[in-house]
């Protein structure tokens, strides 16, 4: 719990900044709309208010200033609003209905974790590849690397065209694209943690006249496991904006990303934001379950001083 | 070489290529083991001590001359699991418990559960960890772990026991009381010992012979057969046999030593 403190002091900043950040974001929306409901507005035209800088028209309009919180379509929408908007969406909504977030947050995370075990199973299987082969070392590295520097924005809507003149649809291209992101740090951290044992320890299996699989198992395999869960916590969240990214081109009708394209196509921010901080809450809880399956497997192998 | 040699080293170079040139690592070595024997290899660092071990190992191969052990070459002695090996780092692996840690070789070696458990039981009382056989090795001090190591290296009973400053890294007091259980280990076992030290008093309190080498390139320069009894009580550091063999030792490391 002693962790907890630093996290909260984090979080009231940031609630802080959001709520002062909100007046001058939302000052030339609010005043537009005062003007409208025939109250008293400095300047007094929508032209010369442009002239003016978001904290300029505020002080200029401090009475507004309680309005800049509650408009329907805010520029910056506030705290209250976007947790409204989520515990509307999130916990009153039937699951199954288009409106739950929780529908589509499901949609999200399926892809997610489909696209997470066929990316981890292939980079496990590359990593034991590249440990074992020399010309695997060589050649399959660099293709990996190369693969990462490809903006994942401009290939996403590719495969997911390609894959539909396949007549593949709806969760498995979006899979593929969480797969291609997560793989890379699962074959980086496996590697590393494969080759982990250092050449005393390879020598000592030498005089055992051990068998190479006999020290991947019993030796090199078992080193990885810290490897392994360090690069499974960036493995998940790359899923997870894979998953994001790829519903984001393609108009899809369902998922976090297609809430947030939807609330930016209609002016509806607060759905857009409530989409934003659900995905980073499910983001954080896949981290968490990763690192509590961590200290229970590095506890049980006495890897850790319990 | 006589009937009772276990290993023999005769005309033995062993020359590395590096990057900045070839290193004279070993240079005609000539050395016969017989069996029963505890023999220590002393000399400055960089005189080829670790090597030698390593080539008796099969680790490493000499460039030049003959090596034998029981009678084979070393790496059918290492594929007969003739020797074992204690390293400087107990390099106990973390994730098994000591118990499972004395297991890793009767495990690689096939041996069967009931004998697995049965050995690990009967080496660790040997060491005298008979009790911790299921704590973790960060449990244990670092003289225990060392100790641990020991065990595991005895558990498949090879007949000889090659050890490259295995107390190197742990304080004097722990070093006396492990020099002494390791000498009584050698009584019990009757195994032959092959021991890498840079400490004089601990090559002559455990050794019935004593290797002097010297570097650049790693050559013997002195081979000492100790007269001390094979009962050594630790008291033994100050009778004058002791400072005898120790003073011969001294003076072969001094006369090897060349200034630069
Ligand atoms: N694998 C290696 N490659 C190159 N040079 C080595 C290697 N191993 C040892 N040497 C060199 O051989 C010499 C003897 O080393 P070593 O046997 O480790 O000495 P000691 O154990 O007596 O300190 C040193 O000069 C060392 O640098
Ligand atoms: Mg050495």
């Amino acid at each position: 719990m002693k962790s907890l403190f630093p996290i909260l002091t984090i979080v009231a900043a940031i609630l802080v900044i959001w709520v002062l950040a909100v007046v001058p974001m939302n000052m030339h929306l609010t005043a537009d709309q005062a003007q409208r409901d025939g109250l008293m507005v400095m300047p007094q035209t929508p032209a010369e208010r442009q002239g003016y800088s978001g904290l300029g028209l505020s002080f200029a309009n401090a009475g507004l200033i309680p309005l800049t919180y509650t408009l329907d379509r805010p520029r910056l929408p506030s705290p209250h609003q976007v947790a409204g908007e989520m515990w509307e969406t999130i916990a009153l909504r039937n699951v199954t209905s288009r409106q739950s977030l929780v529908y589509h947050g499901w949609v999200t995370l399926s892809a997610t974790l489909v696209g997470f075990a066929i990316g981890t199973t292939l980079g496990i299987l590359l990593a034991v590849g590249i440990v074992h082969n020399r010309a695997m070392d060589m050649s399959v590295m660099p293709w990996a690397i190369a693969s990462q520097t490809i903006p994942i924005l401009a290939l996403a809507p590719m495969i997911i065209v390609m894959m539909g003149q396949f007549g593949i649809q709806g969760l498995l291209p979006k899979a593929v694209i969480s797969a291609y992101l997560s793989f890379f740090p699962v074959v980086v951290g496996m590697v590393k943690g494969l080759r982990s044992p250092d050449a005393m320890q390879m020598d000592l299996l030498r005089t055992y006249y051990a068998s190479s699989s006999q020290g991947f198992w019993k030796l090199r395999l078992p080193a990885s496991v810290p490897y392994l869960f360090a690069s499974f916590k960036i493995g998940i969240s790359a899923a997870l904006v894979g998953a994001i990214v790829a519903e984001l081109p393609t108009g899809a009708r369902a998922g976090f990303g297609a809430r947030m394209l939807v609330g930016d196509q209609y002016g509806n921010p607060l759905v857009t934001w409530a989409a934003l901080f659900a995905a980073a809450i499910t983001a954080a809880a896949l981290v968490a379950i990763f690192t509590a399956m961590e200290r229970l497997t590095l506890r049980r192998m006495g890897m850790a001083a319990a | 070489m006589t009937a009772d040699t276990v290993i023999s080293a005769q005309g033995l170079n062993l020359t590395f290529q590096t990057n900045d040139g070839p290193v004279h690592a070993l240079k005609d070595v000539n050395l016969d083991i017989r069996k029963g024997e505890f023999i220590s290899f002393i000399g400055p660092s960089g005189c080829g001590k670790t090597t030698f071990l390593r080539c008796i190992a099969g680790l490493e191969t000499p460039t030049d001359g003959t090596l034998s052990v029981n009678g084979m070459t070393p790496d059918q002695a290492r594929r007969a699991r003739a020797y074992g090996y204690v390293f400087q780092a107990a390099g106990l692996y973390p994730w098994r418990t000591i118990g499972g840690n004395v297991k890793l070789p009767l495990e690689i070696m096939g041996f069967s559960k009931s004998e697995q458990a049965e050995r690990v039981a009967r080496v660790l009382a040997l060491v005298d960890l008979a009790g911790f056989e299921k704590k973790f090795p960060w449990q244990l001090s670092g003289g225990m772990q060392q100790r641990a190591s020991i065990a595991r290296a005895l558990a498949f009973d090879a007949d000889i026991l090659l050890m490259d400053e295995p107390f190197g890294a742990l304080d004097e007091i722990v070093r006396d009381h492990l020099n002494e259980q390791l000498l009584a280990l050698w009584a019990r076992t009757e195994k032959t010992i092959g021991f890498v030290t840079h400490s004089i008093p601990e090559a002559v309190y455990l050794s019935t012979k004593i290797v002097v080498m010297s570097p650049r390139p790693g050559r013997i320069t002195d081979v000492i057969d100790s007269p001390l009894p094979k009962e050594r009580p630790l008291d033994i550091r100050d009778s004058k046999e002791f400072i005898d063999i120790a003073h011969r030792v001294r003076e072969g490391l001094r006369a090897g030593h060349v200034d630069d």
